[in-house]
């Protein structure tokens, strides 16, 4: 039986198809949820995906953090159910304090979207132990309000033990610090990250296929924890 | 003061009402009278005023415009035609397409990030309103001189505002054109494009059927906001020296309208809706007059029921409202609570306002009055009708006389490398990227290309790979130069566009961007550009499906340049079989499809290297075009082609000089012989196209060309040997006896510099 990865969808998601696109070209199947559903259907893992989940109204990712579906989700994560916000999904996480600081206005207030190469930094993740460390991918990257940032005690934390996943190379887009682009929580099952894996998953429609290492990763690890059997 | 009701009109026959605040001239207020037998009462006068608007009327286009019905080609692929929100064509595998192009000009000057933002919520409405899941957008736009400070705050709000709105809406934006001369100074132009797709059965027109049904208004409440926009703002000329017109201009909530579209789709694939307009122009006033007339032809409406954002609002304030976001649907009384908890799941506000009936009229009341009592087919279609007067300007002969003949030209390779680097980095050749970075690209996932390549490409179904390409383009300046043909090459360079990614070209949308429509000289111009693209549509059988006419685009006397958008819709069978305009390999052969002549009359050369804009446009041979379109589909299908791209703009130097930028790898050109170097690189004849070809292939692909007697000159071959890794090189042999080299990256920096230096 393939994993069943749950894909959430609040007023104003945007990319929930494309990452369950994504989920089943990675060989998982897709399961959707409803914000004001609060039940999850016992998926064995979750993508918040991205969009503008209330308009971005008040801001990013606020107003979705208290969705019925999110305190499930909160409880779940806590107890070790792989999760992974992309974009206004990571913004959600770091709403919900399952992920620390917070993402702002690009440096440059402008809106971007550009085929983005990152460096991952660690690959013990539940969504990242596909890749090698140091290991150089391209998936496309848009947002108004991706910086990355943290006070620097947290900044320090995050390097001392390893948790930031993947980093901005040649451009850093949004003035995120450190060229911060995606974060993990300590237990490894909790990652954030700013740019579209699920929009580089096909030759056809993607800068590059690199985007599908994130969702191959945790059907690995899923599988490996024993969390699924397959 | 009390209420007008019909009542009291009735017995008020001589009170003077303010129809010429409204927009209205004496003898259209005159014919309501005759229409109602009374003097409308303000309600109705609301009605009347907006809906008899040049924006929703077409009073001064409609003559002009029957052309495109009755030169319409016999086509199967239409399914549904103009006069709809949008026309649908059949792409086969039983899918169905809907697009159109609308104009949110006026608005987007007064204020352009607002403006710019809800003309995408409107179009997005329409393809909506048509049961249609919206799937990309593109917008065309054309701005003053790019060093004019006002440019800049035009600009940058317009794109702030497509940005914004569509981004939030997650519709992938994949083409249109940014295009900078001052004729547009004080008339921006925005227009926005909308492709939706869905399946035959899902199609939905606008009409009120079934008697004792349900009308439901659901969205965004009602506002103050755009109060007389169309009336006000779209069919007047700016004055420089009038009162403010900001108040006329609607906000959008890009938040609301992505809620709308999940909704009405639910709604409709449930099977809940008879009949669905959106509101857009014209608010309330236009949906149940059109909706009624469209139907069984009587409605009544309970005014007072609408949701307000503001209580304050007069009924004639809510008829005329054009506040975004909302849509109207006619339901059956069984269906309407299931409609209901839709709409409650999406969290969006319904409420019944009226029911569908066969008195032949639409009734409103407020409160218990009778506020309005009309036929609505009087409001909705059968509006003022003008036959304009036009004729051939008398200055056209002489700008036809001024041609580019006497323009010093570049006469050495010298010269020459130094018009190259120049002319990649003009405003309108530059790259777009520091503008279309702004704008999402990829969601939805189903971008098979996008800007800067010559058509956006969408694949429509997942497992057949089947999908649509769109391109809009207009030479304005050609247009000014000759309207008739002007028109046609803006529909052959866009027909060129789809055909060059390996699409047929199926279907047309325009957008007619004119002067002021009293003025005889743009309304010559206007009629001979419908002329001219009717008779091309024809020959080349792409019916048009729908458009949009915006007039008065002056300031005082000075009228924008006449600039018919034409967006071409092309089918492919299999979107991994689409062309893309960047060579590869080393070796690949490139080849100039078609015949290139002295032709630089309105040429990007002519207008930034001399500011001149005098003479004939390129001449045009539509049967050719056609021949082109064909070697450019067959050679995508039969796997000939590795790589096409159009020569417009610019000539073939900007189009060669895109490919390698676009590439990144090196080529050797050279320029035939029995050609100027100057003419090869720069005129602008139309019907050609660079495009590269395996060697393996190179015998099937000329025997092809030589089969349909069309011009094939190979003119280079992609060699990355010319440079070093990281540093490419363009060499190009047999200018003026001499050969010159130019790298890659210079050509890049030159192209990419210019948009962030005026407006970053």
């Amino acid at each position: 039986m393939s994993p069943r990865i749950g894909v959430v969808t609040f007023p104003g998601s945007l990319d929930d198809r494309d990452a369950a696109r994504a989920v089943t070209i990675a060989g998982g199947e897709a399961v959707s949820l409803w914000h004001a559903d609060a039940n999850l259907h016992a998926v064995d893992a979750i993508v918040l995906p991205g969009g503008f989940s209330y308009g971005d109204y008040l801001r990013c990712g606020a107003i979705a953090r208290f969705a019925p579906v999110m305190e499930k989700i909160v409880d779940a994560a806590n107890g070790g159910l792989p999760v992974l916000g992309i974009c206004n999904g990571f913004q959600i996480l770091c709403e919900s304090h399952l992920l620390p600081g917070a993402l702002t206005r690009n440096d440059h207030l402008h809106f971007i979207c550009r085929d983005q190469k990152l460096r991952i930094e660690n690959n013990s993740s539940a969504w990242t132990n596909s890749f090698e460390v140091g290991q150089e991918i391209v998936v496309p990257l848009k947002n108004g309000e991706g910086g990355y940032v943290a006070d620097e005690r947290i900044l320090d934390e995050l390097e001392g033990e390893g948790r930031v996943i993947a980093r901005y190379l040649e451009l850093n887009p949004n003035g995120s610090r450190r060229d911060i682009a995606g974060i993990t929580n300590a237990a490894g099952n909790v990652v954030g990250i700013m740019p579209h894996p699920e929009h580089a998953v096909e030759e056809l429609t993607g800068p590059t296929t690199d985007g599908l290492g994130f969702f191959a990763s945790v059907l690995t690890s899923l599988v490996t924890n024993g969390r699924v059997t397959v | 003061m009390s209420m007008d009701t019909v009542g009291h009109a009735t017995e008020t026959p001589t009170a003077e009402q303010p129809y010429r605040e409204l927009g209205l001239k004496l003898d259209e207020y005159d014919s309501i009278k005759n229409i109602l037998g009374r003097r409308p009462t303000s309600s109705e006068l609301a009605m009347y005023s907006v809906m008899w608007s040049e924006h929703c009327s077409y009073k001064s286009s409609k003559v002009h415009l029957r052309q495109f019905g009755e030169k319409a080609p016999k086509n199967d692929a239409m399914l549904v035609g103009i006069g709809e929100n949008a026309g649908v064509v059949d792409i086969g595998d039983g899918w169905a397409v809907t697009f159109k192009v609308e104009s949110h000009n006026h608005p987007s000057y007064v204020e352009p990030y607002q403006g710019a933002a809800t003309g995408i919520g409107g179009i997005v409405r329409d393809i909506i309103s048509m049961g249609a899941r919206p799937v990309a957008v593109m917008d065309p736009l054309r701005f003053g001189d790019p060093t004019n400070p006002d440019t800049r705050r035009v600009l940058t709000g317009i794109v702030a505002g497509i940005s914004g709105y569509g981004n939030c809406l997650g519709l992938p934006n994949i083409g249109g054109e940014i295009v900078f001369d001052s004729s547009y100074q004080g008339n921006p132009l925005v227009n926005a494009l909308c492709i939706g797709t869905m399946k035959h059965a899902d199609i939905h027109l606008a009409k009120a059927t079934g008697l004792g049904n349900a009308v439901i208004l659901y969205g965004a409440r009602t506002g103050g906001d755009g109060i007389g926009g169309v009336s006000v703002l779209a069919s007047e000329t700016f004055d420089a020296d009038g009162p403010a017109k900001r108040p006329s201009v609607q906000v959008g909530d890009p938040f609301m309208e992505k809620l709308l579209i999940e909704c009405t789709l639910e709604v409709l694939h449930a099977g809940l809706v008879e009949g669905i307009q959106d509101l857009g122009g014209a608010g309330i006033s236009c949906a149940t007059s059109e909706l009624a007339s469209n139907g069984e032809g009587g409605m009544h409406v309970w005014l007072d029921r609408v949701l307000l954002r503001d209580h304050t609002l007069s009924p004639e304030e809510i008829l005329m409202s054009e506040s975004q976001e909302r849509m109207c649907a006619v339901v059956e009384p069984a269906k309407v609570e299931a409609f209901m908890a839709v709409c409650k799941k999406w969290d969006v506000e319904a409420v019944v306002i009226g029911e569908v009936n066969d008195s032949g009229r639409l009734t409103v009341e407020w409160h218990g009055e009778q506020i309005v009592d009309v036929p609505p087919r009087s409001v909705a279609h059968d509006g003022p009708v003008y036959e304009r007067p036009y004729a051939r300007p008398t200055w056209m002969d002489a700008r036809q006389a001024n041609g580019p003949e006497n323009l010093a030209r570049p006469t050495t390779a010298a010269q020459i490398q130094q018009t190259l680097m120049a002319m990649v980095g003009t405003p309108n050749l530059a790259a777009k990227t520091w503008v279309t970075s702004q704008y999402d690209r990829y969601v939805m996932g189903n971008t098979v290309l996008a800007q800067p390549e010559d058509s956006g490409m969408i694949r429509v179904d997942e497992v057949t790979g089947r999908g649509v390409a769109v391109s809009t383009d207009c030479n304005a300046r050609f247009a000014a130069l000759d309207p008739y043909l002007g028109a046609q090459l803006a529909f052959a360079e866009s027909y060129r566009n789809v055909a060059a990614t390996g699409a047929v070209p199926l279907a047309v949308t325009n957008c007619l961007n004119f002067g002021s429509p009293e003025d005889p000289d743009v309304m010559w111009q206007f009629e001979r550009a419908i002329t001219g693209l009717a008779d091309a549509c024809l020959e080349m059988n792409t019916p048009v499906t729908g458009g949009n006419v915006s007039f008065y685009n002056q300031t005082g006397d000075v009228a924008i340049h006449p600039t018919p958008v034409v967006g071409v819709l092309g089918v492919i069978d299999d979107v991994d079989r689409r062309t893309p305009m960047a060579w590869d390999e080393d070796g690949e052969l490139i080849y100039v499809l078609g015949d290139t002549r002295d032709e630089l009359a309105g040429s990007e050369w002519a207008h930034a290297i001399h500011n001149h804009l005098g003479g004939l446009p390129p001449a045009l041979d539509l049967g050719k075009e056609k021949t082109l379109a064909e070697i450019l589909v067959a050679g995508s299908r039969d796997g000939m082609l590795s790589a096409a791209h159009d020569v417009s703009d610019g000539g073939i130097a900007q189009t060669i000089a895109e490919m390698a930028m676009r590439s990144g790898k090196g080529a050797r050109l050279w320029i035939p012989d029995n050609f100027d170097p100057f003419v090869f690189l720069w005129s602008e004849s139309a019907t050609r196209a660079v495009v590269v070809v395996a060697r393996s292939e190179e015998m099937r692909f000329t025997e092809m060309c030589n089969a349909r007697s069309f011009t094939a000159i190979r003119v280079g071959v992609v060699d990355s040997e010319l440079g070093s890794i990281g540093d490419q090189v363009l060499q190009l042999d047999n200018v003026y006896g001499e050969t010159l080299s130019v790298s890659i990256s210079s050509l890049h920096a030159a192209s990419e510099a210019t948009l962030p230096a005026l407006f970053g």
